[in-house]
């Protein structure tokens, strides 16, 4: 361990940069070589995460000689991919289906989590409510199986609606668990103050209790939106009608089973279609964006959210 | 894992100590229902769906004990006792979706699961707080991306006429094609993992070493122990606790192994090599009618799970663990 300060000398370069990193005093910045295998793992792990996404948004853009060439990126741009797929129609209809089970579905979800985690909350007061609980932790271990969802989902009838995407799986466990945890750690005063000046559990609940958990709901909103929109298998189990496919299943169709994307075939007297790739990696970013938009905005909630709920679950 | 044991005993000051109330201890049962009358509107509904769509389920696995059809239903089809069970177990299909199941899974638990571990030390690491930040925001993103996506993207990068492929035939070695070769499937299907999942599966380290009280590393910093030393017996040490728990948590699904992952792949690299327990169910039983072998296979895989759930949680307690059990009620 190297010295702090030598007398009126100027301190030493990296016990300045600790100092300015507000990092402690023996933390010693390691030898050059640590650092540079660091940043080059680093960079490595960065480029490895976000080069194919850039890559196959670059390449949706890409002009066609350079699509069919084959290039490592791009350098000439055509929105002809995008407008081949609107005018197509199938993909249009995949995102309208696909915006309105999430948008619907994450309402849904998040009133009835958070009712459930509510009225978890209190486990010692509610007569059952342990019981209940007990009972909801336990979905997070054992689970029925494809097929006796498939017969249940059948039975009430739900095959080929996109409900059937949204109410087999309203609830998450582990999301309610988050949710209730995050209830039973806010300031009880204010719950009890409320409760004295006679407010009934209803108003407390959409008064006092919803507001304060911006922050868990925000990042609940966000898992359940993200599950809702990455909705694949289960529309292709109930959802055999192609006019209420959601936008991943479209997508899979297109990219994996290589099911021709309307406008993709030459016509004649007509410009040439922009080439397959091209096509593909345009309905790839269609698939993607909306998450891509939300993400920045609710980045900063994760570590609250994921961590009221795994560590203290 | 005390942090655990918290989750009940919260800071409501009412209920903390078992302080005596007389007043509170004459109500009987009925009358304290009545004065919480309110709160069963919140956990009724919640209760009620539940109860239909996780537990009303679970009594559909009988058609693995019948000659089920959808057309006679559950009443009408006869009862075959194990003539399932033994259909499935000598059918070289499901033999061969079993090993698959359990290599994967194997592969996952030895690569993908330390995978976060390594990264979190890797990032936690680093003296710049706002590199750390960066690239948290670059390796969380691949986790909200669908398995459809995943695959898409991964298809046009390591599939044949895909970026390497492209970038291999310009060198002059052609015939690239990662997606397609079944030798290699395995490995693939854990890279994947590792690619969506690592970076997110760190939140959980970070907030294990955050939580390391800071005088550890000081007084191992007195001792003399430099960053690896202290990294290896402070950090490392600190985070047994929460993989602990991780691994509990996951060893009930890890039978699951990726389900859509190989569903998606299975068309273009084969049978072979990406049936698993999942997509046997799937492609026998909805796909193909054969309702009893199908549900069968699907309770097996549910029946291993629960015993590899509560073998883990009995072997995490006799190591001085908590288990999951105790602390989350």
């Amino acid at each position: 361990m190297s010295a702090l300060t030598v007398g009126g000398k100027p301190l030493p370069e990296p016990v300045r940069r600790r100092r300015a990193a507000g990092l402690p005093p023996w933390m010693n910045a390691p030898p050059w070589w640590v650092r540079s295998l660091k940043t080059l793992a680093i960079v490595l792990i960065v480029l490895m995460s976000a080069y194919p996404l850039i890559y196959v948004i670059a390449m949706s853009f890409a002009a066609p000689e350079q699509a069919r060439a084959g290039v490592v990126f791009p350098t000439e741009y055509s929105l002809d991919a995008y407008r081949t797929i609107f005018e197509g129609g199938t993909v249009t209809v995949g995102l309208r289906n696909s915006l309105w089970l999430t948008v619907v579905g994450t309402t849904l979800s998040l009133v009835f989590t958070s009712m459930l985690a509510w009225g978890l909350a209190r486990t010692r007061q509610v007569p059952g409510a342990k019981a209940v609980l007990i009972m909801v932790l336990a979905t997070m271990f054992f689970s029925a199986g494809i097929i006796p969802n498939f017969l249940l989902v059948k039975a009430l009838g739900l095959l080929d609606s996109l409900w059937s995407l949204i109410i087999p799986g309203l609830i998450s466990a582990f999301n309610m668990i988050v949710i209730r945890n995050f209830f039973m750690n806010l300031p009880q005063e204010l719950i009890e103050a409320a409760r004295i000046d006679g407010a009934g559990e209803w108003r407390i609940f959409l008064r006092i209790v919803l507001p304060l958990s911006k922050p868990v709901l925000a990042v609940m909103a966000l898992f359940y939106a993200v599950g809702y929109w990455n909705t694949y298998f289960n529309a292709l189990l109930y959802i055999n009608d192609a006019e209420k496919w959601p936008i991943q299943v479209v997508l899979q169709q297109y990219v994996l089973a290589g099911v021709t994307i309307p406008g993709s075939l030459p016509v004649a007297d007509q410009p040439p279609p922009p080439p397959g790739v091209t096509l593909q990696m345009a309905v790839i970013v269609l698939a993607t964006v909306p998450i891509l938009l939300v993400y920045p905005f609710l980045q900063r909630y994760f570590t609250k959210g994921v961590l009221t709920g795994a560590i203290k679950g | 894992m005390s942090a655990q044991a918290e989750t009940d005993a919260g800071p409501r000051a009412d209920e903390a100590p078992p302080k005596p109330a007389p007043a509170r201890r004459k109500l009987t049962l009925r009358q304290r229902m009545w004065r919480e009358r309110w709160a069963y509107t919140f956990i009724v509904p919640g209760a009620l769906f539940f109860l239909v769509f996780a537990y009303v389920p679970m009594l559909g696995n009988v058609v693995a004990f019948q000659d089920y059809t959808p057309f006679r239903g559950f009443g009408g089809s006869t009862w075959v006792g194990l003539a399932n069970f033994e259909a499935m177990l000598s059918d070289p299909e499901v033999l061969m979706a079993l090993r698959n199941t359990l290599i994967i899974a194997v592969l996952q638990l030895v690569l993908a699961f330390p995978a976060p571990i390594a990264l979190a030390l890797l990032l936690d690491s680093l003296m710049s707080a706002r590199v750390k930040r960066m690239v948290q925001t670059v390796v969380y993103l691949p986790h909200f991306l669908s398995w459809v996506i995943v695959i898409s993207v991964w298809q046009q990068v390591f599939g044949g006429g895909g970026l390497i492929a492209g970038v291999l035939d310009g060198l002059g070695v052609s015939g690239f094609d990662a997606m397609t070769n079944a030798d290699t499937f395995k490995l693939l299907v854990v890279a994947q993992t590792i690619w969506k999942d690592c970076g997110w599966g760190t939140i959980i380290f970070f907030a294990a070493i955050a939580g390391i009280p800071q005088d550890r590393y000081e007084a191992a910093a007195i001792d003399g122990a430099g960053a690896w030393q202290r990294m290896r017996h402070v950090t490392l040490p600190g985070l047994v606790p929460v993989a602990t728990l991780l691994l509990i948590l996951n060893i009930g699904s890890i039978l699951t192994v990726g389900f859509e992952q190989l569903l998606l792949q299975q068309p273009m690299v084969g049978m072979d090599a990406a049936e698993v327990l999942d997509t046997f169910v799937y492609f026998r039983g909805v796909l193909g009618g054969e309702w009893g072998i199908a549900t069968a296979a699907g309770l097996l895989k549910g029946v291993i799970g629960t015993v590899l759930v509560l073998a883990a949680n009995r072997f995490a307690k006799r190591l001085g663990g908590e288990g999951i059990f105790l602390c989350r009620h």
